[in-house]
């Protein structure tokens, strides 16, 4: 493991006031989805996760199509197409054309690929202001923290958290209210959206056939960062790419409800191209940015391309029992929950986070809430193979194979492992048998620093068994072969 | 290699696919548009969309109830032909044919309330639908704190299907199609719900 992923989980672990209010939020956050998702509101839920999935699964099957469809769209409606092979691509990209156009002042909506590839940490050092303009980002920024959860950035923090950040960083007097904190949020962002020279969005979908991005969300700041500005910025992954406006109709039914509980959010714009002849407010120039930086590899990987389907609604976080422990800063990357457990370490390369896939109960929540039917628990096993493998080649980790070889080779001789059992029970109850056990012995020590193991049963499952069995008359086949053997 | 180059050169090796090699059609697209009467679109919608909804029987009662609703405030209206056949545009305090975008951004920006039309309203889930023209601004629906929008029933849709049924692709009518689903909020402090962060905090649906 990782020793940074290792100390941020210690961290959160050991914060009571974190563990509570997460607990609180993603609760919420489930039993809101699973009000709008229940059979007797939605019947056809099922019918539509089956849907998105295949046509996501089309879709990235024959990306290369739908990338050029809608290249030569928003081309056609006066609008710039950028394509941008990694990270360091993308945020040079979007330098360029605010020294284009002189723009010193970004407001930004919320959008992941743009904490991927660290957009604004660029923009500062270039001299452009970002501005967050979502509450919760905002909050994060001011905070000078990354996004705690893929939909409520600020999930982790109290409302009095953000009371005193704002009396620290805005100068405004104490209130704990949050309807008073937001009103001062409004005043402040209100201004820098009018003063804006540039706006910058993320795009939950982009749509081929139409050369638009459609954006969902509910505090309006989408709308003011994509329609005040005169230039319009949108930056999305490669794998947004949507055919047809009417697949709208599949997904903004899923998202809404699997991301916030809603059926539908209260604002989802759908924009193609810059303001028209007529239309008088609206950006002069519009810019997508099609961002691969590991995309194309996680594409070539066919078991493992159904990754690429996640559609950000967050819903496999709130369910996740690590995650509602570990919270969203333990992991590393930009992206938390069992989806960041397999996303980052296909974008960044298995052998920069291999901790990831292991920080799983396998329990299979994700994989049920998940609104795009991706089979997360099978891709984190997946992935642990990989892992396995790499250090196999390598040669690592010798004892946790031989302990694995030597697992199995008992596991095959029932009567080893009932004398394995027998022994140590009997060197158990030496010292205290009704206890957990803490620490193992030698090398089983660093398995069991963060695992207690209960004390062994006085009596096995087979003795129990086998007394149940002679009592009962009923013979099970096994001791029936050795009754006949005997007779 | 230029990044459009490579990239598309490494999602067709990805993909297994050739240059100019065509896709098949896509799965085909999952409109159901339900069979409801004018009434039960209408009733769906209230009962549906977060904001108010009035339905006017007649022209004289959705001005009285958009008047009662500005009363007071400065008001900025769209061109909208349907709030100009209904003489709204000339209530008290409202201010229309606003063409500058400077003028009328800060107009905009320092009016009590906005009052619109609407392409469509859709029953489920309740929302409007509208599409930016030169009728059609799109900061009047979103920065004043108060948004009356007026439509007649007939423009009342069932679903999202039927509004992609009968708008395809939007793109083909604006550069921005927004579906409004009630009052701009938030949940990011402490899943407490609060209303008007940037958009309105109250919307007003007028039905006729």
């Amino acid at each position: 493991m990782s020793t940074a992923f290792q100390q941020e989980i210690h961290i959160a672990l050991g914060d009571l006031k974190l563990q509570k209010t997460i607990t609180a939020a993603t609760d919420r956050f489930s039993e809101k989805r699973l009000d709008v998702v229940a059979p007797n509101v939605l019947p056809e839920y099922q019918e539509l996760r089956d849907q998105a999935h295949h046509i996501k699964q089309h879709t990235l099957d024959h990306l290369d199509y739908y990338l050029e469809t809608v290249e030569a769209r928003v081309q056609s409606r006066g609008g710039h197409v950028v394509w941008c092979a990694d990270a360091e691509a993308a945020v040079n990209a979007v330098i360029a054309i605010a020294r284009k156009h002189d723009a010193k002042l970004a407001v930004k909506s919320k959008s992941m690929v743009s904490e991927e590839i660290h957009l604004n940490d660029a923009l500062e050092k270039n001299g452009i202001e970002p501005v967050e303009t979502d509450l919760g980002e905002y909050i994060q920024q001011l905070a000078r923290e990354r996004p705690y959860h893929i939909v409520a950035p600020a999930l982790h923090k109290t409302r009095g958290d953000v009371a005193d950040l704002f009396v620290e960083k805005l100068g405004v007097e104490r209130n704990e209210e949050p309807e008073e904190l937001t009103q001062v949020a409004r005043r402040v962002l209100r201004r820098k959206f009018l003063d804006a020279d540039m706006g910058i969005s993320g795009a939950n979908f982009v749509v081929a056939e139409s050369g638009a991005v459609v954006l969902v969300e509910n505090e309006g700041n989408i709308r003011m960062t994509t329609s005040a500005p005169r230039i319009h910025v949108a930056v999305a992954g490669i794998e947004k790419l949507i055919p047809r406006a009417a697949d709208l109709a599949v997904f903004l039914k899923l998202l809404g409800r699997s991301g916030s509980g809603q059926p539908i959010t209260s604002y989802t714009s759908f924009l193609s191209g810059p303001r028209r002849d007529g239309e008088i407010n609206g950006p002069d120039e519009f810019y997508l940015l099609l961002v691969d930086n590991g995309r194309t590899r996680v594409l070539a990987d066919k078991e493992k391309r159904q990754t690429l389907y996640c559609i950000r609604c967050g819903a496999c976080s709130n369910v996740c029992p690590v995650y509602r422990r570990i919270g969203g800063h333990s992991y590393p990357g930009a992206y938390s929950g069992p989806i960041g457990a397999i996303l980052t370490p296909q974008f960044a390369g298995l052998g920069h986070e291999p901790a990831l896939p292991f920080a799983s109960s396998l329990c299979g929540a994700c994989g049920e809430v998940c609104p795009v039917k991706i089979d997360i628990p099978r891709m984190l096993l997946a992935l642990r193979r990989d892992v396995k493998k790499g250090e196999a080649r390598e040669n690592r980790w010798l004892p946790e194979k031989l302990a694995f070889r030597g697992w199995s080779w008992v596991m095959r001789r029932p009567w080893v492992f009932e004398w394995a059992g027998f022994s140590a029970q009997a060197f158990l109850s030496g010292q205290d048998g009704h206890s957990w056990i803490r620490t193992g012995p030698a090398l089983l020590a660093p398995w069991t620093a963060t695992r207690d193991f209960p004390p062994l049963a006085p009596r096995s499952f087979r003795e129990l068994w086998r007394a149940r069995q002679s009592s009962s008359g009923w013979i099970p086949t096994d001791a029936a072969r050795k009754q006949k053997k005997n007779a | 290699m230029p990044d459009r180059e490579q990239v598309l050169s490494n999602v067709r090796s990805a993909l297994g696919r050739r240059v100019g090699q065509p896709a098949p059609d896509p799965p085909p697209s999952r409109i159901v548009v339900p069979q409801w009467s004018r009434e039960e679109r209408i009733r769906r919608f209230s009962n549906n969309f977060r904001g108010e909804t009035f339905v006017a029987p007649s022209a004289d009662e959705a001005r009285d109830f958009v008047a009662e609703k500005i009363d007071g405030y400065e008001t900025i209206a769209s061109k909208d032909e349907f709030l100009c056949d209904l003489g709204l545009v000339n209530l008290p305090d409202v201010r229309v044919n606003v063409d500058d975008p400077h003028e009328l951004r800060v107009l905009c920006a320092t009016a009590g309330a906005g009052l619109t039309g609407a392409t469509y309203a859709i029953a489920d889930p309740g929302a409007l639908a509208v599409l930016a023209s030169n009728e059609e601004e799109r900061l009047i629906s979103l920065l004043p704190p108060r948004h009356v929008a007026v439509l007649p029933a007939r423009r009342v849709l069932t679903s999202l299907d039927e509004l992609f049924a009968v708008l395809p692709d939007p793109a083909l009518e604006s550069s921005s199609l927004v579906l409004i689903g009630g009052p701009s909020r938030t949940g990011d402090i402490e899943m407490s719900l609060t209303l008007g962060v940037h958009g309105p905090r109250e919307v007003y649906v007028v039905i006729v």
